[in-house]
């Protein structure tokens, strides 16, 4: 799950984590009060969406760049109105790109220094770790290749928490001394308890900056949330903007299915992670392009299956379908019958095979054989495989 | 022989009274698994089946019955308490099956858990079995989700972070005539009890395997390290498949340990890493078992 940048803002103000002054808004009006209420500082109108490029973007009215600077209350509204319910188009977005319903208004600050500052949940030590850098602003994957000894890492431990001399060490690694070790200190510390109250899983703050005038501040935030915890998380979810997500992962999320949406012709339908994440493989190896990621997880009912057949017919580039489906507990007669169903109801236009291995076999290729219906049958995963690429050709 | 679990180890449920838990504790019944206690916090007293008596804590179950291996089907919020109450009780095999848990209640758990006698497999796992001597494998120890007829008793171990893969994986095997000594599901969370390398470790010490299949996925670093460490010290011939050549990088693909962070945890780099480490490795999902083949030079 992603969240806005104003979002961001709204979460750093209430851990107390200092980052510049700025205010949503969704209509030309409340962008003019924002600038207003802001007056004498330097200020910046940015369009609110789940992608990166907006600076270098443009909208399909013609107005170029998602992010500007502002001189008055007037030229905000003025800029709020071109970017309000207008597209935008950035090198994230595609060609479609996405509609604007809100922008902030921020201050545009000086920098003196950038930093990088990251809390993530580290798999190998199954801890939270600290990830600081003094090379702010740029990609931490490039510092890590070509300087990594610029990255300074520090474990947290699981249930003693944040401790007064890990704050010190990291700030002397930075080369932070005197009230900007003082206001760091004070920023990390509250930046842990975010990280641990929201469940995050990532937490990337880059850059952190100095300003000539004393402050340090977070100026761009990407947040992680782990899934497993939105239930008890509902202040995160309420930040959800279904508006921003695959339409086809929304739908598919409403019934309990696991789907990713790929670039590819050959859709597939599968019960377990693993076990789909192999359907795909095999399809790529028979030269196949996998066109989603789609686990009906272990029960696979015929709701959940014609769901999936209409979130899969949803998207205009399948030309194929293979439903791989390993029923070791379930019985493979009912989910034949729940294919037949969804078929029947979706009217099935283009190709579909069908594997099925697992507790009562035989019978549920039999119901499948006697549908009449245009379903190949396949014995094993290279076979369904091997099927539904010459099928589509 | 067999490894953690065998036809006469004794099996509690925690969450026996919901309808996920029952129904494969009935399984697990026909399997011809020695469960022999049932815990529903509020329902002590009762019986599952008529036969396996309910116990509203782990300890009261542990001292009346002598368990020593726990099946937890708790939903998510529950389920850490769950993994820890047994961990206080002195189960020595926790196996928990429940898919969610949130990654802070692991990774509180996880530091939990050392130092104590416990074993954890889990979480987000379809669980263990040895298959038993009878037919369709009954007879044998069943913890868990997977199917138990599909089994077959013999000498290859399997360890697989995916379920349906392993089930896959077993089948193959099955149908060559191979039977396995032991299957174990580590489960696809990022933060799990035990991992490829601890598997590979005690089916090295382990006289009745002869041949392993290891079966991993993008995400994380668990089936490099494993790897690494059968080059130098495993006797035995292993066969490995990685999930996710195809996955997009950043996306969880329904497990929520698997996923792209980097170069190094792509399947393409884990597969390099198991082909320089002897390990022979699946080209695709249907060949897991002939590849093992291939390895044992069978």
């Amino acid at each position: 799950m992603n969240i806005h940048e104003y979002q961001a803002k709204e979460l750093f103000d209430r851990f107390q984590v200092p980052s510049p002054k700025g205010k949503v808004a969704s209509t030309a009006e409340e962008a003019a009060a924002a600038a207003k209420e802001f007056a004498g500082a330097k200020l910046v109108i940015k369009a609110q969406v789940h992608a990166g490029g907006r600076g270098k973007g443009h909208f399909k009215n013609g107005f170029q760049g998602g992010v500007h600077l502002i001189q008055s209350p007037d030229q905000a509204a003025e800029f709020a109105g071109k970017m309000l319910n207008e597209t935008l188009v950035t090198v994230q977005t595609g060609e479609e790109g996405r509609l604007v319903r809100k922008v902030m208004i921020a201050e545009a600050v000086d920098i003196t220094h950038e930093y990088y500052l990251a809390i993530l949940m580290d798999r190998a030590t199954c801890a939270p770790i600290i990830v600081a850098s003094t090379a702010g602003g740029m990609s931490i994957e490039d510092v890590a290749h070509d300087t990594p000894e610029k990255i300074f890492r520090q474990v947290v431990h699981p249930v003693l928490g944040l401790q007064a001399y890990e704050i010190r060490k990291i700030s002397a690694e930075l080369s932070l001394s005197g009230d900007i070790a003082k206001q760091f200190g004070k920023l990390l510390s509250n930046l842990y308890k975010l990280f641990i109250q929201c469940d995050c899983s990532m937490l990337e703050i880059n850059p952190l900056v100095t300003t000539p005038d004393g402050r340090v501040l977070a100026l761009d935030a990407k947040f992680g949330f782990d899934d497993n915890a939105l239930y008890r998380q509902p202040d995160i979810v309420a930040m959800r903007d279904k508006e921003e997500e695959d339409p086809r992962e929304v739908a598919a999320s409403e019934y309990d299915l696991n789907y990713i949406g790929l670039d590819g012709n050959i859709a597939c339908l599968v019960n377990g992670a693993g076990l789909a994440m192999a359907t795909m493989d095999i399809i790529k190896h028979y030269g196949g392009e996998p066109a989603n990621f789609l686990d009906v997880g272990g029960g696979a009912s015929k709701e959940q299956v014609t769901a999936a057949f209409k979130i899969i017919l949803g998207d205009s580039n399948v030309k194929g379908i293979l439903i791989n489906i390993f029923g070791g507990i379930m019985d493979c007669n009912v989910i034949a019958e729940g294919v037949i169903a969804a078929a029947k109801e979706t009217g099935l236009p283009i190709p579909l095979v069908v594997r099925l291995e697992g507790n009562n076999v035989e019978m549920g290729k039999a119901t499948l054989a006697a549908s009449e219906l245009n379903i190949v049958a396949a014995d094993t995963m290279a076979d369904g495989a091997q099927k539904i690429v010459k099928a589509v050709g | 022989m067999a490894i953690l679990i065998d036809e006469n180890t004794k099996v509690l449920v925690q969450g026996i009274t919901g309808a996920f838990g029952a129904r494969h504790a009935q399984l697990s019944l026909d399997y011809g698994t020695k469960l022999v206690a049932g815990v529903t916090p509020g329902k002590g007293g009762q019986k599952f089946a008529d036969v396996v008596p309910i116990f509203d804590t782990v300890s009261q179950a542990v001292n009346e019955t002598g368990a020593t291996a726990s099946a937890i089907f708790v939903p998510p919020p529950f389920a850490a308490d769950a993994i820890l109450e047994a961990m206080d009780a002195g189960v020595e095999l926790i196996v928990c099956i429940t898919e969610g848990i949130p990654v802070m209640d692991m990774m509180r758990v996880k530091h939990a858990l050392k130092g104590s006698k416990s074993r954890l497999v889990g979480p987000n796992c379809p669980g263990l079995v040895t298959p038993g001597p009878g037919e369709k494998s009954h007879g044998g120890c069943r913890i868990g989700i997977a199917p138990g007829y599909i089994h077959k008793r013999g000498n290859v171990g399997v360890v697989s972070r995916s379920g349906t893969l392993t089930y896959e994986a077993v089948f193959q095997l099955t149908q060559m005539g191979y039977g396995q000594s032991t299957c174990v599901g580590i489960g696809g969370d990022p933060i799990n009890g035990t991992n490829h390398l601890d598997v590979l470790e005690m089916f090295n010490n382990d006289p009745e395997t002869e041949a392993i299949i290891m079966i991993g996925e993008i995400g994380g670093n668990a089936e490099a390290e494993a790897a690494r460490w059968a080059k130098d010290h495993c006797k035995k011939p292993i066969a490995g498949f990685i999930a996710g050549a195809t996955a997009p990088p950043g996306r969880r693909m329904g497990h929520a340990g698997a996923i792209v962070g980097g170069e190094e945890d792509t399947a393409a780099a884990k597969k390099k890493i198991l082909a320089e480490c002897g390990i022979v490795v699946a080209e695709t999902p249907s060949e897991m078992a002939s590849a093992l083949m291939k390895a044992w030079g069978k």
